[in-house]
């Protein structure tokens, strides 16, 4: 059996990073974030980067992080307003964006790991997001040419990972990493439980091993909480 | 008199029917959760994936792998199932969920709606927006009804960039409801907040809209 458990995110990564590449990368807003692995991009010092990903992080977490570090030179995204450094860096033109819708983005990557070079939506027809691209009507509706995603690189956080990359997600973490999983040429998996041969229950694994080359232990899992809104009292 | 938020909220929730799926937006909108009407039962949809949203957690119930769309805690129920956001936004786009509340910052009168982005202020982005408007089968609105400049929100034409073109079925404002039966038709004045009439509406509305008070 191939060999797909490393020691740690820098030895997941090694070999497979260079400047100016595509990483799509898993998660909505810091929920299902790999922050090892984006903690370990830092570290790498690699830049010139495309990220797709449907937020960018905030100022000090998550894919804010790199922004910080100047490694980022475009994102693809669906919403970005949780970040000031963004704001910044874009103002002043030095990141590029491009807005994708969310279900447009998730479709995008989940097209590009399926072979599927584009597909066609009612999402953003008629609006800015539509401009350029081709316009189709099927049915007496129009829909609007949007193209799937291949990324030279996924990360992706998952709950639970066994030994051949089939991946378990957890609650609403799982989001957009099934896809980002699929969309990758290389697929590198921080789990926060490793477990053992079988111990995934076959049925209910989300990501089968098969999109996944690379998987480690995670060993940041803060889980920073964006919005925290409790109730007083029990209902 | 103009109606408060939670009287708008609790306007569009008398829109739920029985076994609904329907996706709140955030601010105003997410009000509507509060007044569901005794007897309706619906479950709500939040496009990161979760169908069947709980209430907030209490503080030993947060768990920061349940979150909704407003990136805020929030809670399971026992009909609940997790998605990935392609399943999610599959719902929204093959037209599963029956319907959507969201705010707006225009409405014209063909139903064209805009709430993303406000030319030379920074773009924060669409978000699920436009997938929710070319997908959910009826779209409310709640916004207030005219802006902080006293100018009109339902207009002739939307002049800040579109969400998405004639996808506007009902406009609940602090002042009025407008409703149409088809995307074909005009709006239709259909109530007035109390002690306004019809006239005072067409004083604040630069839409075209007919009466049916």
């Amino acid at each position: 059996m191939a060999q797909k458990i490393y020691p740690d995110a820098a030895a997941a990564l090694d070999g497979l990073l260079r400047d100016d590449m595509v990483i799509a990368a898993g998660g909505f807003g810091l929920c299902g974030i790999p922050e090892t692995l984006i903690e370990a991009l830092v570290a790498s010092g690699v830049k010139g980067l495309t990220v797709v990903s449907n937020n960018a992080g905030v100022d000090d977490f998550g894919l804010g992080k790199l922004l910080r570090t100047h490694q980022i030179r475009k994102m693809i995204s669906s919403y970005v307003g949780e970040n000031k450094e963004f704001e910044r860096q874009f103002l002043s033109g030095e990141l590029e964006i491009e807005f994708s819708p969310q279900g447009t983005l998730a479709e995008r990557m989940r097209a590009g790991g399926a072979g599927i070079p584009g597909f066609y939506t009612r999402t953003g027809y008629g609006t800015q997001i539509a401009e350029g691209k081709e316009i189709k009507m099927f049915d007496g509706e129009n829909y609007v040419l949007e193209r799937g995603i291949v990324a030279d690189l996924s990360i992706v956080k998952a709950w639970k990972g066994d030994p051949y990359g089939n991946l378990v997600f957890r609650k609403s973490a799982r989001n957009f990493n099934p896809m980002v999983a699929t969309c990758g040429r290389v697929t590198v998996a921080e789990v926060e439980e490793l477990v053992g041969p079988g111990e995934l229950e076959p049925d209910q694994i989300h990501t089968p091993g098969v999109f996944v080359q690379r998987l480690m232990l995670a060993t940041r899992n803060e889980k920073r909480i964006e919005q925290r809104t409790i109730r007083q009292e029990a209902i | 008199m103009s109606w408060t938020r939670d009287e708008m909220a609790a306007r569009a929730a008398r829109e739920l029917e029985d076994g609904f799926y329907v996706n709140l937006g955030i601010g105003i909108p997410t009000l509507v959760g509060n007044h569901i009407p005794p007897g309706v039962d619906v479950t709500l949809q939040s496009e990161n994936g979760i169908l069947g949203l709980g209430p907030f957690p209490t503080d030993a119930e947060v768990d920061a792998d349940i979150i909704n769309a407003g990136k805020q805690t929030i809670t399971e129920l026992d009909r609940t199932s997790y998605v990935s956001s392609a399943d999610s936004f599959g719902m929204i786009r093959g037209g599963h969920i029956q319907l959507s509340v969201l705010g707006a910052m225009e409405v014209a009168e063909n139903g064209d709606l805009a709430n993303w982005m406000v030319p030379g202020k920074m773009i924060k982005g669409p978000g699920g927006a436009m997938d929710l408007v070319a997908g959910v089968r009826r779209i409310i609105v709640l916004m207030d009804h005219v802006d902080k400049n006293g100018v009109a929100k339902f207009r002739k034409n939307c002049t800040l960039p579109l969400t998405g073109t004639n996808v506007v079925d009902m406009i609940i404002t602090n002042l009025a409801i407008f409703q149409r039966p088809t995307r074909q038709s005009p709006f239709r004045l259909v109530d007035v907040a109390p002690g306004m009439t019809a006239q005072d509406i067409r004083d604040r509305t630069e839409a075209y809209f007919e009466e049916a008070l």
